[in-house]
């Protein structure tokens, strides 16, 4: 706790006040300077839209392509199925960083890389949302399913006017650790964004790591924004997140 | 229940809800780790064409990376430096998150509050928690030394010195994970039938004895995934040391997603970054599978 709230004096002081010996624990002079010196000296308003509108999409995309595959996977009977879950399930034990390289490879050859697309586009096979949403949605009894065909409902209409309401509680929590996911991830929008215009915070910051190494006030107040959003988001539903961490990690 | 699927039976029908999920499983993991395997057989620098016949030509080397890396000094101080990180980490995190999920499985006032303030650490990046202790740990000015120096300790240089520099990116990673896991113990924890302390207390046992007889074998499902989970975790250490010592001093804290960077990205030298990380694939894999089967072999299901 303590090093959270050095952080927060931290942000509050002048970069003089920074090299005093004794160190100063609250600020004598609080100012908002390195606040200002981290909108202006980098695009900072613009790194928290891009987190933003990255992580919203990530997220809706994830549910959305992890939904259908589970859909899929639980209820409807097609040949090869069970080898193909499994296949999508080994695909697990393999580590991001084995597939940087190639990745980086591939997004370049389609002109991808400094692009949100390439960022995103991972959220198409997320593995873990996917194992979860099969859990939920073979708990679904069939007649629920038998009742919506004899209404004359296709599959399409079953499977988001029946299924996807039923989900909603593992829905929720799924958007709320995959949005944190996508919020504070490293490595792969570090290879694929290296215009100052598309990063993300964490990108963000390191970069400015990079460039005023010294300047701890301006590290950070930006450091102290890229969490606030998460907090937030913890606080108020920290019901179901609590859950959720734990429920992801038990089955991961 | 019935273990029937339903009459959805259109054999076609599937596919529109599989391709997205399917095309990304091809894009994402399959034809990677197939590229990935390619590239590692080769010197390529990221640059050149990648017109197939040229390709074989020019830049086809065999397991020559492989050679150079199991025979060369690096490999190996690497995966020093992440046992050492291992070693300092795992006991400390564990020991750390149990009592935190002791504490949190407590009823007393506060215990919400208790929870939020053990969460942050584990809701901020890995930058942010890498940025503050940067900081915390400078030698000068930074909380640490000032705070030993009340103790009249002289502290070390921590992130600049060759000795401590380790055992610096340790306590930050133990400050970080230590919430997470204390919650996945937590749920163990709570998961465990209280007839048995009741029981124990009327046979006379002391709470020490609960602990080790009672606790600890019933919490050895939650404690051997995290044991697995962190261990994994060790072998893709990465953000908090590009931020805090960019693997020094004098390589001090380099790591193997930290070289695999490095070579792949600073370096250009993408077949033999991906040799190295064709052998950390290696590694996971074999952690994955002992996970397994040790599952399978000494842990004890009890409640």
């Amino acid at each position: 706790m303590l090093p959270f709230l050095w952080m927060i004096s931290t942000s509050f002081k002048s970069r003089g006040a920074l090299m005093t010996l004794p160190i100063e624990w609250i600020p004598k002079n609080p100012t908002f300077d390195a606040y200002i010196k981290v909108f202006t000296r980098f695009p900072f308003a613009r790194a928290i839209g891009n987190s933003f509108f990255i992580a919203v999409s990530y997220t809706v995309l994830t549910i959305l392509s992890s939904s259908m595959a589970a859909f899929a996977f639980a209820k409807i009977k097609f040949p090869f199925a069970d080898g193909l879950f499994k296949v999508y399930l080994a695909s697990m034990m393999i580590p991001v960083q084995v597939t940087l390289i190639p990745l980086f490879v591939i997004m370049n050859k389609l002109g991808l890389i400094n692009t949100y697309t390439s960022v995103i586009s991972p959220s198409l096979f997320r593995v873990f949302a996917i194992f979860l949403l099969v859990q939920t949605i073979k708990s679904i009894p069939d007649d629920y399913l038998d009742a919506a065909k004899i209404d004359g409902a296709g599959l399409f209409t079953t499977y988001r006017q029946v299924v996807m309401p039923l989900c909603i509680p593992t829905i929720a929590t799924l958007c709320i650790t995959t949005f944190m996911d996508s919020w504070n991830d490293y490595l792969w929008p570090l290879v694929m964004l290296t215009d100052r215009n598309y990063m993300t915070l964490p990108i963000a910051l390191s970069t400015l790591n990079g460039q005023y190494a010294t300047e701890y006030n301006v590290l950070m107040a930006g450091s102290l924004i890229s969490m606030i959003p998460i907090i937030v988001v913890y606080i108020f539903a920290q019901k179901s997140f609590k859950g959720s961490l734990v429920s992801g990690g038990i089955k991961g | 229940m019935e273990k029937r699927k339903t009459g959805l039976k259109n054999q076609m029908s599937a596919v529109p809800f599989l391709l997205p999920s399917f095309i990304g499983l091809i894009i994402f993991s399959l034809l990677p780790i197939v590229i990935s395997f390619f590239l590692s057989l080769t010197d390529w620098n990221g640059i050149d064409s990648l017109n197939l016949n040229v390709f074989l030509k020019d830049h086809f080397i065999g397991f020559q990376n492989y050679v150079k890396i199991l025979t060369g000094g690096e490999f190996f101080r690497v995966l020093g430096n992440t046992l050492y990180f291992i070693v300092l980490y795992i006991p400390l995190m564990l020991i750390f998150s149990l009592l935190i999920a002791w504490l949190m499985n407590k009823n007393y006032k506060g215990v919400s509050l208790f929870r939020i303030l053990t969460y942050i650490p584990v809701l901020s990046s890995w930058i942010a928690a890498s940025l503050i202790w940067k900081w915390v740990l400078a030698p000068k000015f930074g909380i640490a030394n000032n705070v030993l120096s009340i103790f009249g300790i002289s502290g070390p240089a921590w992130l600049q010195s060759e000795q401590w520099a380790m055992p610096s990116i340790v306590l930050v990673s133990v400050w970080k994970d230590t919430g997470f896991f204390g919650l996945i113990l937590l749920s163990g924890l709570q998961g465990i039938d209280k007839t048995y302390y009741e029981a124990a207390a009327i046979d006379g046992a002391n709470s020490w004895q609960q602990f080790w007889k009672i606790t600890l074998p019933l919490l050895s499902p939650s404690i051997f995934f995290v044991l697995i989970i962190s261990l994994i975790n060790s072998f893709q250490l990465f953000p908090q040391v590009m931020i805090m010592t960019d693997g020094g001093p004098n390589g001090a804290t380099q790591v193997m997603v930290e070289r695999i960077y490095k070579y792949g990205f600073k370096y250009y030298e993408m077949g033999y970054a991906s040799a190295f990380s064709w052998l950390l694939f290696v590694i996971i894999f074999a952690l994955t599978n002992l996970q397994m089967k040790m599952q399978k072999n000494w842990v004890h299901y009890g409640a």
